[in-house]
């Protein structure tokens, strides 16, 4: 069996895979991470969203191979020493979240935007979305929560 | 999703040789369209052969009169490289609007061109600004790059290396997407440049990305979109599925050709 190694959340990790692991099977079953979430395993719904060397990826739709050498960074990397990361800090605030099904995607992929771009509108935070799914329809507050973090983040 | 042997090669040469030493090897670029092919199993090749670590295919090199892409460079950066921006608005936009952002910073130039989806965006691009693909063997143009529904002229050992798009003097591209999937139910490129004018149509065609003669005729001389009135393609050959009926795909064939040349200014 081939082997993969990478670094997750800060963390050098190796583990045995077959060709078609996933990114995501990899991360939620060898390194029980179980934080990044499969939801449609289409590469439509965004749970799985991760970042592969800065870059917000969907982690059902890359091979654990494919991450060799690279730096992975996950829902679990984001609080520091226990304190929420601003992002989720504002999705706690601003209700950006019911079930919570869709929202280690939707922190993830909003993080990748709030390094892009400091201040989005709420048509570009709506536009950067495309890819993440939200069914209990909680786009109103996710969009807000992201707009409240891009304010915070800026300092 | 059947197991295979993954290759991760650093040279076009070394993909070759891990190619065609496989009983079935597939060439990979971003995965974005090979890994749900192969989740579905409609695909099973015995071997994939990953082209994410070659650096020789990677980057954007503005070349004065051309803007030369490598195949594996993704749509985000395509859509944010400065030189393309400035020069090849159209283009720019174009990969900004494939699929979502996640995809965008995976998905690739050659992968998208090598599979030639009928309603890619990219195709449009190739043959509607008059590019150009390099590969490990020879340089083709894109009016014979294209042969039909997910048929390029690639041969089985052929790897894209780079495409070089000449500089229009306008260009615009204009899509009617599918709202799930923001692939193409029609696309269209129109343009004026050293390749002359040209409309190039993704997401109708049976037969994958066509140019429209009549159209490109009447543009020629009257580059607006007034010189498009009653100008419309047969549905006969064009797609029919659960988003669009094949007339509906002609009418909007005329209708995004006129905003694509309206746009292009």
């Amino acid at each position: 069996m081939p082997s993969v190694s990478m670094t997750v959340n800060g963390k050098a990790v190796t583990g045995e895979v077959e060709g078609r692991t996933l990114l995501v099977e990899f991360l939620r079953q060898n390194l029980n991470l179980t934080g990044t979430h499969v939801g449609c395993d289409t590469s439509q719904c965004g749970a799985c969203v991760v970042h592969v060397n800065g870059k917000s990826v969907k982690s059902c739709t890359t091979l654990a191979l494919q991450a060799e050498g690279a730096e992975v960074s996950t829902i679990e990397g984001m609080a520091t020493n226990g304190d929420l990361h601003p992002i989720q800090a504002a999705f706690k605030e601003h209700h950006g979240l019911q079930c919570g099904f869709c929202t280690p995607g939707m922190v993830m992929s909003a993080a990748d935007l709030l390094q892009q771009n400091q201040d989005p509108s709420e048509t570009e935070v709506r536009e950067w979305l495309e890819g993440n799914i939200c069914r209990c329809t909680g786009y109103q507050n996710i969009v807000k929560a992201i707009q409240a973090a891009s304010q915070e983040m800026k300092g | 999703m059947y197991d295979f042997n993954y290759h991760r090669p650093k040279s076009i040469d070394e993909a070759l040789s891990a190619l065609t030493s496989a009983s079935d090897g597939k060439l990979m670029g971003g995965g974005q369209t090979l890994l749900p092919t192969l989740k579905m199993r409609l695909a099973s090749p015995s071997d994939v052969v990953d082209l994410g670590a070659i650096s020789d295919l990677k980057g954007i090199s503005d070349q004065g009169g051309a803007i030369v892409i490598g195949a594996g460079t993704t749509h985000a950066e395509v859509a944010s490289n400065a030189a393309v921006k400035s020069k090849i608005p159209a283009l720019a936009a174009l990969a900004d609007g494939i699929g979502d952002p996640q995809v965008r910073n995976r998905g690739t130039l050659g992968g998208s061109i090598a599979n030639n989806d009928p309603a890619a965006d990219y195709p449009a691009a190739l043959l509607g600004l008059g590019a150009s693909v390099k590969t490990n063997k020879r340089d083709i143009a894109a009016d014979d790059f294209f042969t039909g529904m997910f048929e390029t002229a690639l041969a089985d050992d052929e790897i894209v290396v780079s495409v070089s798009f000449p500089v229009p003097e306008k260009a615009s591209y204009a899509k009617f997407p599918n709202p799930a999937s923001r692939y193409a139910v029609v696309g269209v490129l129109a343009s004026k440049g050293p390749a002359g004018v040209r409309v190039a149509v993704t997401g109708a065609g049976q037969g994958g990305v066509f140019r429209v003669a009549a159209m490109e005729s009447a543009l020629d001389g009257n580059f607006s979109a007034e010189a498009l009135a009653g100008i419309s393609v047969p549905s006969g050959d064009l797609n029919a599925d659960i988003h669009a009926s094949a007339e509906y795909r002609a009418h909007l064939v005329g209708v995004m050709a006129k905003r694509a040349v309206e746009a292009a200014g």
